[in-house]
């Protein structure tokens, strides 16, 4: 039996998969209707019982995310849906909306009913010209059906480029009009979130994930996954890989089994390093191959499971190469606000630029960890901390490549050997 | 063109509060003129009645708003990590020469503007190119270049995920600030890596 | 435990332990600032106590744990308010704090050029300080630095070197937050972030200033000052501001007698940290305007020459001896020259005939202000507690800007709520959220009448009611049905003191009325005289009709510019006539008639006080140590003597002490008699109902010199409403011209919210001095046509 378990991806291999008609063929907005046939809190207490936890990146329980939100209190009540995906190798929402975005439109108007909220808006990035066509469309053909409308609206929020807007209280800035930079906390967003009225953000794949919760039970969902982990997940494959695609399957499913099902790693060629989440979680390496790939299980070894965003790279690329732009990405990226992410990714760019080229010592080598630990746990939010991630894992597990660079007096790597298509370059 | 401040209120009306709107009224504005005018601010900052300072202050912020002509067709090739060591590196060092331009540059006759990205949430397909924000899969240096030669000649080739022709930048802000192109339903569902993992697990993998 | 304090309410304190010492700071209370009150100097650039926290520099990094919990990483103290059962370790106990503060303070250095040579702010700067308090002693980031083109106007006023900016969004939260003026805002992002403004709009604040004051580095200097001293040259006295009734604290800074910058003081009953651009720039007057440095006398040819001071001294007492003679002073005189003039008018001119008000004026106000301002202590406080500020010809960021932040404060913290019964709108309603009751010119207070305010309400009233009859009898009448308190707002500094002082027909010291033998008596007896003057004085424009008519012989004029006056050239020509002894500090249309000229001292070159319109004394001291010049009370005491019937006040401290011991007066008030509105005047075709108030930044004679402020001045246009506009077929910024049979004014018009007969103009603008070119007043009929 297959090791695989689609259910949000169960359809998407037909042609129509994100029209209303495609959707509803396959019982979509059955949940819905048996949702708001519930008492709020019944819908509240079967998602906290599924286990489901937040596909964003930092595994908070849905759940109880929604139970934060105080009731009867006349305010105004808002969700809103964080489809800013950005962290470098996390591809798994775009792919999600565009193929079936009434599953999300779905799960809004149940989500929206168990916390009290009339509105719920979609804050979408704005590379994706043709995934805001397919939601926006979706949400046009929701309210013709009726299942918008009708005490629950859904207006889609286009972003215009900045991954910072992927922090929850940036995005409710960006949201409301202003600079997306992240906001003091307290208030925390279920007290005071958009206009300061209580908000839940959650992510694309975990609001997506309520309608097969709410139309198959919590103990299904429960089923899957691990003691803590619960449910299956998108796992997000790609790079030196034969085969990379999206795998559902659920939570503590192993790299390798992983690259067994996809075909392995590039033919001829070894796992090097790879991040489990995103380029935020710390880097693993083929030691790692046999840990569970849930919340804890990659906790426990030192990273994060984030977005389960699985950029694999074999031997060919230089870990330096990698990580100098990754901390390129987070310089370009970093919202200005404060001091260790704006000024720190400055200076750990021209550091690195310097080992790269074969042109630093090792004595940068050591004012890069100390810089990183200037600025990991001193920065307002996590961007900082994740922009040291790359570093000090890379130097944790590559310290001998760095020292290559050194003593090499440049970068040992041919990157053409790298790209996919070896010899093609003009 | 001018702005239309009609449409421009219609924009305003989907938001609780007016100054949510000023994200897609700077798309909008896009869609006008190609980029962030000093009218464009202006005329912002006018209706929903905040300073043009706290206009340009969010203007500046996102990358997406040009405060200057971008080309008609807006070319992004993603040399984040993992797409760069893939391949776009190279591509975006080859659609350099080949198009005499550097990062941010403008071919001079208007047609292609070249600029490197961030992740684009894509990366299953990578290397990946952008071009007015669409998608263009698995590309390689001929695909891109050609991708660019077709722009410049008014007939570049259709996106692999998107509609089945490439709008222009304009057209794609249109988009960005909600308005419908009646596109939706054009072009795939999904590609080959979206359902690899459907696909095998269907062949019980 | 909870303690009371002053107000009588209850304060939680929570007690807290920051490197091993206790200290108990009432809930809410910011762990940095608890920190400073056992001294513990926690390193900052963000914070700063009248912004809303935003931890933004992360240089206040300190360890924290509650409960025995220990957060897993240090947090900034600026944001975190105390809690019950802290234990804080700062820098001074903590090697992860200290290692935190240092890392942090590296990186804002990393990018920070190395100009401190040539820095305005070298010497006085938080960056340098707590670089060396908290710093590294070495630098590790030898890589390229961040390059801006330096420095970059943001406005006339202000200039930007981004190079140097740390960030910390002071300014921009300033001008947000406290100015409401977001005209400067954190641009770009990044690495690249920047203060800046939107490049077609510049940094025009009123407020602008404070931003440069609570800049942490020298990436905000003013252009005045840019170049000029360093801080350890200067010699710093504390002062208070001459420009209005807001009655600011300020700090002036003098380097060889030459005043180079004046910053705002720290008064939180007042203005707590801020001041307006013109307080802060608007120095100059004192050196630039060509200053009168000796006594004038006209000799026998009509010319003005040189005279010794006994000579002019004579002169003048010849003149006045035996004569029919009154006295006008400014409002810009302090109280205890004030004092001088009204004690001199009583005993050295045996008169009554005595009044401050150089402007518009009005009998109503005169008992207005005998009986419900003298004496009277709305404050600031009053603004803080209100459920309602009604404003009544009263344009609070125009006529006195604190008071605009006071009531903005309260708006923005807990939504005051704001009513304005005025002719046009205005940015501070705008900026308030004010509810406009637009009226005609003139039918103030019938809209008056028809406000519903409570005891906890406030009315703040401005000097213009004056212009339109019945306006202060309908707030007293207000004030009476709804137990709301009155604030009377004056425009001049001098005002309220020398109200308090006398320097009215009507009232003595203290607000006794004239018209009391009991309080005659009372200052008869202060003054070691038999008796005073019973006969109660007359008003500005009385005393000049009857100075044309010969019913008076000579005046004693103090600080008076005649183009403040309505009718100002008959002014000029009745002072003509008779004779004139001017105090003056520079040549003007006074001394330019006068017989005698007696130079005084200008505000820097003299001790005093004035009372802001709260009637709080604002003292300070001669900023200009070694100034030969003298106060007007030093030199009306001489000419007393010189008349034979002294003051006997020879020292400023004099009349202080006197004027102060005096006390204020227990017994009735000058009564007020109602006075019924006058009719507006109905208008149609080209025919407008003129409507106009003084700007901040205008052609005062007190901002003279000021380039670089009159940058940031409001733009000069003539207001109709949209219908006047469609009438007349004009569009913002198409020029029209307003005239009446004295003159006219052609300016560029604003079509704005505005009552449709009347139109705006500002009094004393560049290209539109209202009074001298029209010599027309508020409620008065003008045409106005395009031009």
């Amino acid at each position: 039996m297959s090791k695989l378990t689609p259910v949000l991806s169960a359809h998407w291999d037909e042609k129509d998969s994100f029209t209303i008609e495609a959707y509803t063929r396959h019982g979509g907005y059955g949940a819905s209707k048996k949702a708001l046939a519930m008492d709020p809190d019944a819908v509240i207490q079967m998602v906290k019982d599924s286990g489901l936890r937040g596909r964003g990146g930092a595994g908070f329980p849905t759940g109880m995310k929604w139970g934060f939100i105080p009731q009867g209190d006349d305010k105004d009540h808002y969700l809103v849906v964080n489809a800013d995906e950005s962290e470098p190798g996390t591809c798994k929402d775009t792919p999600l909306l565009m193929a079936n975005p009434h599953v999300l439109i779905e799960g809004c108007i149940i989500a929206c009913h168990a916390i009290r909220a009339k509105r719920a808006f979609i804050y979408i990035r704005g590379e994706v010209t043709h995934v805001v066509r397919r939601v926006n469309a979706a949400i046009a053909d929701a309210y013709k059906a009726g299942h918008l409308g009708n005490g629950i609206d859904v207006t889609l929020h286009i972003g215009a480029g900045a991954y910072i807007c992927g922090e929850e209280t940036a995005l409710l800035d960006s949201l409301e009009g202003f600079r997306g930079q992240p906001r003091l906390r307290p208030p925390f967003p279920a007290i005071a979130g958009l206009y300061a009225r209580p908000t839940v953000v959650n992510n694309v794949e975990s609001i997506s994930s309520v309608p097969a919760i709410i139309a198959n039970g919590a103990e299904w969902y429960q089923s899957m996954g691990t003691e803590k982990s619960k449910g299956a997940t998108l796992y997000s494959l790609s790079g030196h890989v034969n085969n990379p695609g999206q795998f559902e399957a659920p939570l503590g499913i192993t790299l390798r089994e992983i690259l067994e099902i996809a075909g392995g790693v590039r033919t001829g060629h070894q796992l090097k390093f790879w991040t489990p989440g995103g380029s935020s979680t710390p880097l693993f390496t083929d030691a790692h191959l046999d840990i569970p790939l849930d919340y804890e299980g990659v906790a426990a070894a030192g990273s994060m499971l984030g977005t389960k965003a699985l950029q694999i790279f074999d031997e060919t690329t230089c870990v330096v190469r990698a990580v100098l732009r990754w901390t390129e990405f987070y310089k370009h990226e970093s919202c200005g606000k404060c001091t260790p992410c704006r000024e720190g990714t400055w200076w750990l760019v021209q550091i690195l630029r310097d080992l790269e080229n074969g042109t630093g010592t090792e004595a940068d080598l050591e004012k890069l960890l100390d810089l990183c630990d200037n600025i990991m746990g001193r920065s307002f939010c996590a961007l900082g901390d994740g922009a040291t991630s790359p570093i000090t894992s890379s130097i944790k597990y590559f310290r001998d490549e760095y020292i290559a660079h050194l003593t090499n007096g440049a970068c040992p790597f041919d990157p053409v050997k790298s790209t996919l298509f070896t010899g093609a370059v003009s | 063109m001018t702005l239309d401040r009609e449409l421009m209120q219609t924009i305003i009306k989907r938001y609780p509060r007016s100054r949510s709107a000023i994200m897609p009224l700077l798309h909008y504005v896009q869609s006008v003129s190609g980029y962030v005018t000093n009218e464009g601010i202006e005329t912002i900052s006018e209706i929903l009645e905040i300073e043009t300072a706290e206009v340009s202050a969010v203007a500046t912020f996102y990358t997406q708003y040009k405060r200057k002509p971008v080309g008609e067709y807006h070319v992004g090739v993603c040399t984040n990590t993992l797409c760069a060591v893939m391949g776009g590196d190279a591509i975006f060092a080859s659609l350099k020469d080949h198009l005499g331009i550097e990062n941010d540059g403008v071919t001079a006759d208007g047609k292609v503007s070249l600029e490197h990205i961030e992740c684009n949430a894509a990366c299953d397909y990578a290397p990946v190119v952008m071009a007015n924000w669409e998608f263009y899969d698995n590309q390689t240096v001929e695909s891109a270049k050609a991708l660019v030669d077709g722009a410049r000649a008014g007939n570049p080739p259709a996106p692999t995920r998107g509609p089945n022709r490439l709008v222009t930048y304009k057209e794609a802000s249109a988009v960005l600030a909600g308005l419908d192109d009646g596109l939706a339903r054009e072009g795939v569902q999904a590609g080959e890596p979206t359902l690899l993992g459907l696909k095998l697990s269907k062949e019980g993998k | 435990m909870t303690t009371t304090q002053g107000s009588a309410v209850a304060v939680e304190l929570i007690t807290v332990v920051i490197d091993g010492f206790e200290v108990s700071v009432p809930k809410g209370t910011l762990v940095i600032r608890a920190a400073e009150k056992l001294g513990i100097q926690i390193p900052r650039f963000c914070d700063h106590p009248l912004l809303d926290p935003v931890g933004a520099c992360r240089q206040c990094l300190v360890d924290i744990e509650i409960n025995g919990r220990a957060f897993p990483k240090p947090q900034a103290s600026c944001t975190i308010p105390v809690e019950p059962n802290m234990i804080v370790k700062t820098q001074l106990t903590s090697p992860v704090a200290d290692k935190a503060q240092q890392g942090v303070m590296e990186l804002l250095l990393g990018n920070h050029p190395l100009d401190c040579p040539v820095c305005d702010k070298g010497g006085e700067c938080p960056l340098q300080n707590q670089a060396m308090s908290n710093g590294r002693a070495d630098a590790r980031l030898d890589g390229y630095k961040r390059v801006f083109e330096k420095p970059i106007a943001i406005s006339s006023s202000v200039l930007l070197d981004r190079e140097r900016c740390v960030l910390c969004a002071r300014c921009t939260r300033f001008s947000a937050q406290i100015a409401s003026d977001p005209f400067i805002t954190l641009n770009e992002r990044g690495a690249l972030q920047q203060v800046g403004i939107y490049e077609n709009d510049p940094f025009k604040s009123y407020f602008s200033g404070n931003t440069v004051q609570i800049c942490p580095v020298g990436a905000l200097t003013g252009t005045s000052y840019r170049f000029r001293a360093r801080p350890f040259d200067l010699v710093s006295t504390p002062s208070a501001c001459e420009h209005c009734a807001s009655g600011c604290d300020m700090r002036t800074d003098v380097r060889r007698g030459k005043t180079l910058r004046r910053l705002a003081g720290d008064d939180p009953s007042v203005n707590e940290e801020w001041n307006c651009d013109k307080g802060r720039w608007a120095f100059k007057y004192v050196t630039a305007l060509d200053r009168l440095t000796q006594p004038l006398v006209r000799n026998a040819e009509g010319e003005l020459v040189a005279a010794s001071w006994p000579e002019a001294l004579a002169a003048a007492a010849a003149g006045l001896k035996g004569k029919r003679a009154a006295v006008l002073t400014g409002g810009r005189v302090t109280t205890e020259d004030a004092y001088g003039y009204a004690k001199f008018a009583r005993i050295a001119l045996g008169t009554n005939d005595i009044d401050y008000r150089a402007r518009v004026t009005s009998d109503e106000e005169r008992d207005f202000l005998a009986a419900h301002v003298a004496g009277s202590a709305t404050t600031y406080r009053d603004i803080d507690t209100a459920d309602h500020v009604a404003l009544i010809a009263f344009e609070p960021e125009e006529e006195s800007p604190i008071v605009f932040l006071r009531i903005n404060k309260q708006f923005k913290k807990r939504g005051l709520k704001v009513t304005a019964v005025a002719t046009k709108s205005s940015i501070a309603m705008d900026k308030l959220k004010a509810e406009f009751i637009k009226v005609a010119p003139g039918a103030e207070s019938a809209a008056v009448s028809t406000l519903s305010l409570t005891p906890k309400s406030i009315i703040l009233v401005g000097e213009r009611a004056s212009e339109s009859a019945g306006l202060f009898s309908a707030v007293v009448a207000l004030a009476a049905r709804t137990g709301a308190k009155v604030a009377y707002i004056p425009r001049r500094a001098g005002e309220r003191g020398a109200l308090e002082a006398g320097a009215l027909g009507n009232v003595l010291p203290g607000g006794r009325p004239v018209a009391d033998a009991a309080a005659r008596v009372d200052i008869a007896a202060a003054w070691g005289v038999s008796s005073l003057p019973t006969e109660p004085g007359r008003t500005t424009s009385e005393i000049l009709v009857a100075l044309a008519a010969g019913s008076l012989d000579a005046v004693v004029v103090g600080g008076v510019d005649a183009h403040d006056l309505h009718h100002g050239s008959e002014a000029i020509a009745a002072l003509k006539k008779t004779f004139v002894v001017s105090l003056e500090i520079a040549p003007s249309s006074v001394t330019a008639v006068a017989d005698v000229v007696l130079p005084v001292a200008a505000i820097t070159e003299k001790s005093g006080s004035f009372l802001n319109w709260e009637g709080r004394a604002r003292a300070f001291d001669s900023a200009v140590a070694d100034s030969h010049n003298r106060s007007d009370v030093r030199i009306l005491s001489m000419l007393a003597d010189a008349l034979g019937n002294p003051i006997s006040l020879g020292t400023v401290t004099a009349a202080a002490r006197e004027f102060n011991q005096l006390g204020k007066w227990d017994g009735a008030r000058v009564a007020m008699t109602s006075v019924a509105p006058a009719s507006t005047p109905s208008v149609s075709g080209s025919d407008a109902v003129l409507t106009s108030w003084r700007r901040l930044l205008d052609m005062g004679t007190l901002q003279k010199g000021e380039d670089n402020l009159a940058g940031t001045r409001r733009p000069t246009v003539a207001v109709v409403s949209p219908k006047r506009a469609a009438a007349m077929g004009v569009n913002s910024g198409e020029q029209v011209r307003v005239s009446n049979g004295h003159g006219s004014i052609t300016i560029p018009v604003l079509v704005e919210d505005i009552h449709d007969d009347a139109v705006w103009i500002p009094r004393n603008s560049f290209a539109s001095q209202a009074l001298v070119a029209l010599d027309a007043v508020h409620g008065e009929v003008v045409t106005v046509v395009k031009a």
